[in-house]
């Protein structure tokens, strides 16, 4: 019998075993891990206090608003939008850069191979801190006042201009696995180029490359924290807070740490199901 | 025939790096003749039928097709649409269904209707005698199947030429009759075809003219009949030798 990617093969300890071994151990450890976890906090009315408070800075309002809208809402909230609209950029990015990077355009494929370069080449840190503190004022300056990137618009350029250089080679990568026939078939067809891309090689390597695309985003979520360094209150950043006032280290970053995991693992799951929704019938 | 020829090739050249895929080829194909091409593997056959839809440039020399010599064509896409060509691992686009394989570049290149162009769609997997496949995708088609599809999205352009490159060598021998039993069909309707093949059943039946290609060059040019009987050239003569058992 054939053997599914991703799933063990049948042994032959009968239904028992087999059933033992199909089922989502990490899941379920992970859920014991936290329910104990949770448990003892709740047992406990100081800690219950603490927790509740830590939970309140990381959920908190813009300063000086007592109420909000959740959207508006920073900490984990700031934290999710920051990771969405810096990731929808950085694919913006990526597709172009990877697009670039198989044209036998040498301009283009210049273009491309220098960003790819220089970007990988330097800490994300670095880039975000030079969009907060280089970039933004620099260009506030120039503009005289009139393009003022500072706060949120400059974190996400910076998560999105570093993420871009990764996701521009994820892309490349992909369109370079689609097999040379399949261009030709579409140009022999009277197909353009841009018309080929668009309609047979990206949507295939899109298909390749969604597990890549998953994890990139994944990792964005928490590469997300760096952007505490530019003094904007994401989860990280109200978390150092909760600490700072509260000298608790302890329950400030396990709420810290266990939220990014929360966040990370329902990604997951949901990067799980929209690839197995995305499989093409009749392949394994 | 008396008329002028559809496809005109003088003196092709083509280089792949320090190898002489072509030298110097020249070749005539009129409307409605069917040509055959066979040689030795690594002779430059599929090399030859690839510039004549540009998607090899050549070095050296001169191709027309239908009247537009290939160096000035100002839109290849125009000319290409022209050419219907099927390919050895048939090229299927594997995210689409059969009907939609056959609709794709009806819909883009074309600018037909949905309508029109799913019309048309279905008509063509019925001539080819599999509408039944026409919402599966090519993984769950056999390679006779897909191969199939393959020629009704060529024909799907409404195509004035069809090359054919070796479309049954990567079949299994059962289902190298369907594919063939299409093609025969598409000779008698008095399609222009250059097809690269050994299938020397297909020759006998359906071919006006047989080339015979070696290291690059047309060996010789003769009909079918006079090909099995008696090839002149010796090399014609050793070829066939051994692929006729």
């Amino acid at each position: 019998m054939t053997v599914r990617e991703g799933t063990r093969p049948k042994s032959v300890g009968g239904a028992l075993v087999d059933w033992l071994a199909e089922v989502p151990w990490w899941v379920v450890i992970i859920i014991v891990l936290i329910t104990l976890f949770v448990g003892r906090i709740l047992a406990s009315s100081q800690e219950r206090e603490l927790y509740w408070k830590a939970l309140q800075f990381v959920t908190a309002c813009p300063q000086g608003q007592e109420t909000c809208a959740v959207w508006d809402r920073i900490g984990v909230m700031l934290t999710l939008k920051a990771t969405v609209v810096g990731y929808a950029l950085a694919l913006v990015l990526g597709l172009i850069g990877g697009l670039f990077r198989v044209s036998k355009n040498p301009v283009t494929y210049a273009i491309s191979t220098l960003y790819v370069e220089v970007v990988r080449g330097i800490p994300l840190l670095v880039i975000i801190m030079y969009a907060g503190y280089v970039i933004t004022p620099a260009l506030r300056d120039a503009t005289n006042q009139q393009v003022d990137l500072r706060g949120f618009p400059s974190a996400v350029l910076g998560l999105a201009f570093g993420y871009g250089a990764y996701l521009a080679e994820v892309f490349r990568a992909g369109i370079e696995s689609i097999p040379k026939g399949q261009m030709e078939a579409a140009r022999s067809l009277g197909m353009s180029y841009p018309q080929a891309m668009r309609y047979v090689i990206l949507p295939q390597a899109i298909r390749v490359i969604l597990p890549p695309l998953g994890n990139n985003f994944i990792a964005m979520l928490k590469d997300s924290s760096l952007i505490s360094v530019i003094a904007l209150p994401d989860l990280l950043q109200q978390g150092r807070l909760f600490v700072s006032r509260t000298f608790r280290a302890f329950e400030g970053y396990n709420t810290v740490a266990l939220l990014y995991l929360l966040m990370t693992l329902i990604l997951s799951i949901i990067v799980r199901l929209i690839e197995r929704k995305s499989a093409l019938p009749g392949r394994l | 025939m008396g008329k002028q020829p559809i496809i005109i090739l003088r003196d092709v050249h083509k280089h792949f790096g320090h190898v002489h895929a072509l030298r110097g080829v020249d070749l005539d194909v009129y409307p409605g003749e069917v040509v055959v091409v066979i040689g030795p593997s690594g002779s430059g056959k599929s090399t030859m039928l690839r510039c004549i839809n540009r998607l090899e440039t050549i070095d050296q020399g001169y191709i027309e097709v239908d009247g537009i010599p290939l160096d000035q064509a100002k839109n290849i896409n125009k000319v290409r649409a022209e050419i219907g060509m099927v390919f050895q691992l048939f090229n299927l686009f594997p995210h689409l269904t059969a009907l939609e394989n056959v609709m794709l570049a009806q819909r883009v290149v074309r600018k037909r209707s949905p309508e029109e162009a799913e019309a048309k769609a279905r008509e063509l997997l019925a001539r080819v005698g599999i509408p039944e496949k026409a919402n599966s995708y090519p993984a769950q088609l056999s390679g006779g199947q897909q191969q199939r599809v393959a020629i009704a999205r060529a024909l799907a352009m409404d195509p004035k030429i069809m090359l054919f490159d070796e479309p049954t060598s990567a079949l299994d021998p059962e289902m190298i009759k369907e594919v063939l039993d299409v093609m025969l069909d598409l000779a008698r309707e008095g399609m222009t075809m250059v097809v690269v093949s050994h299938e020397m059943g297909f020759a006998k039946a359906a071919a006006d003219r047989i080339v015979f290609m070696d290291e690059g060059q047309i060996v010789e040019e003769t009909t079918p009949e006079e090909l099995f009987t008696a090839p002149k050239h010796p090399r014609t003569q050793e070829f066939l030798s051994k692929i006729l058992h």
